[in-house]
Parts: C-alpha cells; sequence; structure tokens
C-alpha cells in the first residue's frame, strides 16, 4: 500500500485536534438545525397562507436568502454587523445565525411544498367530519406533511453539515481548517499526508451524517 | 404532534432571545472608532493578532495545536513586550483587510504584503521581512540573468501570479509556458519542459532546497516588495509603538534570531540576509 501520510495523525494531539474541529462543525450545524427545523415548518405554514402580504414577505425573504451565496451571509452577519451596529458576534454565534436563517427558509419551502401536496380531498373530508381550521392542520395535514418531508429535510441537514467548512472565513476553526493545518504543518516530512488527512475526514463526515440517514429510513418505515 | 408543539414553542423562544441578545450588545462599543488603542489593549490584558494557520513556516499550527513560525515568533514577542497574553486569531488571506477594518483583530501578521491597495484601507508598520521574484534553474543550466536569456528557452511560471505579471511586463521577449496550479508547474520543470521557473523567491528557494540538483540563480527579481505588520487605519497608537518595537527590536537582531529558529529548516542559511528586514530598514 503507498504512503498515504497516515502517521500524521499519530503525531502529538493531531487526531484530538481533528476531531475536536468535528466537534466544532457537529455543534454549529447541530444548533442550527434544531432551531431552524421548527422555524422552518412555523414558515412552510405560513407560506401556505392566503394572506399576500406574508406570502410576498416570505418569498422575498427564500429567494434573498436563496440567492446569497453562504459566504456572503456570513460575512455580512460577522463583519457586516460590527461596521453597520458595532456589535462584536462571535464567529459561531454569526454561523449559527447564518445556518439558521438558510435553513429556515431552505426548510419552510420544503414545507410550503409538503403542505400543497396534500391532496384537496383530505381538508374535505376533515371538513366534513366537523374538524375546524386549526384542527385540520392539526390532525390531518401536519401528520402527513411531516411523513413526507423526512427525507427532503435529511438531504438539507447534511448539506448544512458539509457547508459549516466555510466558517473559517470568518475564523471559526472546524474539521476542515484543523486537517488544512495538519497538513501544512507537515509538508515536507509528510508530502503525501493531504490523501490520508482528507480520507480521515471523509470518514468522520461519514460517521456524522450515516447516523442521520439511518434514522430517516428508521422514522420513515415506522410511520409509514 | 404535542411533542412538537411545544419543541416548536420552545425553539423559538430561544432564537428570540437570541437575537434580541444580539440587539442589546449594540450601545456599547457602537459609537467610538472600531479599534482598540494601545492603552485599551494593555487594560483588556490580551491582543488580538490575525495570523495565518496554514502557511508553514510563517504562520502555522504544529502538532500540539500551538502555533508557530516566523510571523508568529514576532507576534509572541509582541505580547510580551506589551505585557499581554496574545489571542491568535486563524486569519485567510480574502479576510485579512475585513478582520483589521471591523477591528476584530488589533495587529494583522498574516504574512501580509505591502501594496499600494492595502494602503489605502489599512495601515502598515515598517516591514520585517522581504519578498521578491526568484527564478529556479536546473545545476547543469543555471539561469542568472534575464538578460542572457536563450530566446529558444522558454520560462515556466504559474498563471496569475505576480511573476508571470512581472515577465510580461519587463521582458516580453521571453516565452512563457503557463501553469494552472503549482504542482503542474513543479513537474514541467522536473521533465524539462522549461529552462526555468519564476515565482515567489520563497517559494522558489524552499523548492531548491527540497529538490538536490536545482538552484535558485536569480533571487531576487525586480522589485522588491516587504512584509509588515498592519493595524486598522487611524490607531497611530499602535502603529507608533510597532515602528518603536520593530527599530528597537533591530538592536539585538531579533528578526536573524526569527530566522534561524523559524525559516532555516525550509530556506538554509544562505537566504538569510536576502528575506531578512533588520530594524524596519530597507536597502
Amino acid at each position: 500500500m503507498p504512503n498515504l501520510g497516515f502517521e500524521v495523525l499519530f503525531k502529538g494531539k493531531n487526531m484530538l485536534r481533528l476531531l475536536g474541529g468535528l466537534g466544532v462543525a457537529a455543534k454549529i450545524s447541530l444548533i442550527s438545525i434544531l432551531i431552524s427545523i421548527p422555524l422552518g415548518i412555523l414558515m412552510g405554514a405560513l407560506m401556505t397562507s392566503k394572506n399576500r402580504a406574508i406570502q410576498a414577505v416570505l418569498r422575498a425573504y427564500l429567494e434573498f436568502i436563496r440567492i446569497m451565496p453562504q459566504l456572503v451571509l456570513l460575512f455580512i452577519v460577522y463583519f457586516g454587523t460590527t461596521r453597520m451596529f458595532g456589535w462584536n458576534l462571535s464567529g459561531e454565534l454569526s454561523s449559527v445565525i447564518v445556518f439558521v436563517l438558510w435553513g429556515t427558509a431552505e426548510m419552510g419551502d420544503l414545507v410550503r411544498g409538503a403542505i400543497v401536496s396534500i391532496p384537496k380531498h383530505q381538508y374535505e373530508s376533515a371538513a366534513a367530519l366537523g374538524l375546524g381550521k386549526v384542527q385540520t392542520q392539526r390532525y390531518i395535514i401536519l401528520p402527513q406533511t411531516v411523513r413526507r418531508l423526512v427525507p427532503l429535510s435529511i438531504n438539507l441537514v447534511t448539506r448544512m453539515i458539509k457547508t459549516t467548512s466555510l466558517v473559517i472565513m470568518i475564523g471559526v476553526v472546524e474539521v476542515q481548517k484543523v486537517a488544512q493545518q495538519i497538513i501544512e504543518a507537515n509538508r515536507s516530512s509528510s508530502p503525501n499526508a493531504a490523501f490520508g488527512v482528507y480520507l480521515t475526514v471523509f470518514f468522520m463526515y461519514f460517521i456524522v451524517c450515516w447516523p442521520i440517514s439511518l434514522l430517516a429510513r428508521y422514522l420513515e418505515k415506522r410511520w409509514r | 404532534m404535542k411533542k412538537i408543539y411545544k419543541f416548536l414553542a420552545a425553539t423559538s423562544a430561544m432564537a428570540l432571545t437570541l437575537s434580541l441578545a444580539a440587539c442589546g450588545s449594540t450601545s456599547e462599543s457602537g459609537s467610538t472608532d472600531s479599534y482598540r488603542t494601545l492603552s485599551e489593549i494593555q487594560e483588556s490584558g490580551t491582543v488580538n493578532i490575525g495570523v495565518f494557520s496554514d502557511k508553514n513556516p510563517f504562520g502555522y499550527v504544529d502538532e500540539n495545536g500551538d502555533y508557530q513560525g516566523y510571523d508568529i515568533y514576532f507576534a509572541n514577542r509582541i505580547g510580551e513586550d506589551l505585557g499581554v497574553e496574545v489571542n491568535f486569531v486563524s486569519t485567510e488571506a480574502a479576510n485579512r483587510i475585513e478582520y483589521l477594518q471591523t477591528g476584530k483583530v488589533d495587529i494583522i501578521l498574516a504574512n501580509f504584503t505591502v501594496t499600494d491597495e492595502r494602503a489605502e484601507e489599512v495601515d502598515f508598520a515598517l516591514p520585517y521581512m522581504n519578498v521578491a521574484l526568484g527564478v529556479v534553474s536546473p545545476d547543469d543550466a543555471v539561469i542568472t540573468d534575464l538578460d542572457a536569456w536563450d530566446p529558444d528557452d522558454e520560462m515556466i511560471v504559474i498563471s496569475g501570479t505576480t511573476a508571470e505579471t512581472y515577465l510580461t511586463e519587463n521582458y516580453p521577449d521571453i516565452t512563457l509556458q503557463k501553469y494552472d496550479t503549482y504542482a503542474n508547474a513543479k513537474n514541467a520543470l522536473e521533465n524539462g519542459n522549461g529552462a526555468a521557473w519564476a515565482n515567489d523567491n520563497t517559494e522558489v528557494i524552499a523548492f531548491a532546497n527540497d529538490n538536490p540538483g536545482y538552484t535558485v540563480g536569480i533571487p531576487s527579481l525586480g522589485g522588491q516588495d516587504t512584509i509588515a505588520p498592519a493595524v486598522t487605519q487611524g490607531n497611530d497608537t499602535l502603529l507608533n509603538w510597532l515602528n518603536e518595537e520593530i527599530e528597537s527590536l533591530g538592536d539585538e537582531n531579533f528578526f536573524h534570531a526569527d530566522y534561524e529558529a523559524t525559516l532555516v529548516d525550509t530556506y538554509g542559511m544562505d537566504y538569510e540576509e536576502e528575506l531578512v528586514v533588520e530594524g524596519g530598514v530597507t536597502d
């Protein structure tokens, strides 16, 4: 087997540093996901509202977040708020804010799509049974929506986890950056270290994202 | 579903407090200048210094998680002489100016090359290192003078580098062979596709040191650029302190000691005078 430079992982605290970096990425994405899923559900429900004003505002918000690259959003929240308002948000808090803004928008659109896909007869049957508007939403529409949402949101969640690698641009050192640091620190002693280190990082992302896929599969089966 | 509702309520409450907390901190630092003066830094007990964390041997992180390198050696001395702790902030080439302009770091020591454009946005202190272009060629046909360039030969450059711009402007007769990446340019030289390779002198010197059979025939070509610490524009107390610090460090040959501690493994002893600027004095 060719030398892939795995030895650099066992130098000093390198492995611990890499895991620490993974912890930072996981923490930021987990907090963001936990906040943006419920907010996204709320936003999605509001997006199906008949009120034109609400629709327009949410649509504009969604398009704004979608068009803006996440990197630009990170710069706006981290540096922009300091320039404009003198706030001094930490890098991690800025990251969470950006990922919540992004996650809520994307999740909202997924929820909207899922709600719209519920056939009309479900509403009519509910009305025929004498359920009120809120009751219809709560007992008929939402449970079906959530079931349809699972595979879609898993896709979003894993995307959010992987996008955390951008937070280095606002000074938050996560797993990808630690990997670069290790490779670069050993540039002359282990020139091949990039392969081994990135392979390890690949498995780390896999270990984080795989259980989420498993959970999704489990939920899909259970709710069928 | 009940659980989901409770959860929803709890998290929206959390998000609300989060945004309120963010609003709360506006008034404290809002109106004043974005930088911290020398005395403010000393009172706070820490100086925030933006450095590279993956540019060996200038600023990198070793296997114990400690910052190391030429820039770091100087940063630690700054902290010592200011009487404060150093808080290293990992910066990237693309966000160094932004960090200074928003006052999120007090000093940038991330191998920052002094240019006119940058000087309009940040204030540079005295330089502590030189950079220039260099030309490396095989030992059996060392190129030492571009004026004696054989018109049949081709020069290897990496697209978009200062070497490419400089040669196109000043030596239009030299045929350039352009490569996109460092690795491709390196292969081209090793395969003999070109007579020599022009790049930043730190890069070609490190290459020649790592690869026997190659010599840097021209260690500094064209205009010499310098590398200097930078502070937020207008932060004169800190800028003056840094300038005095660099001048007084010259008396003890501090940057030579820095070179010998951090750069000698990569560049060898031969380039010490070429690269080090002592006491802020360039020639």
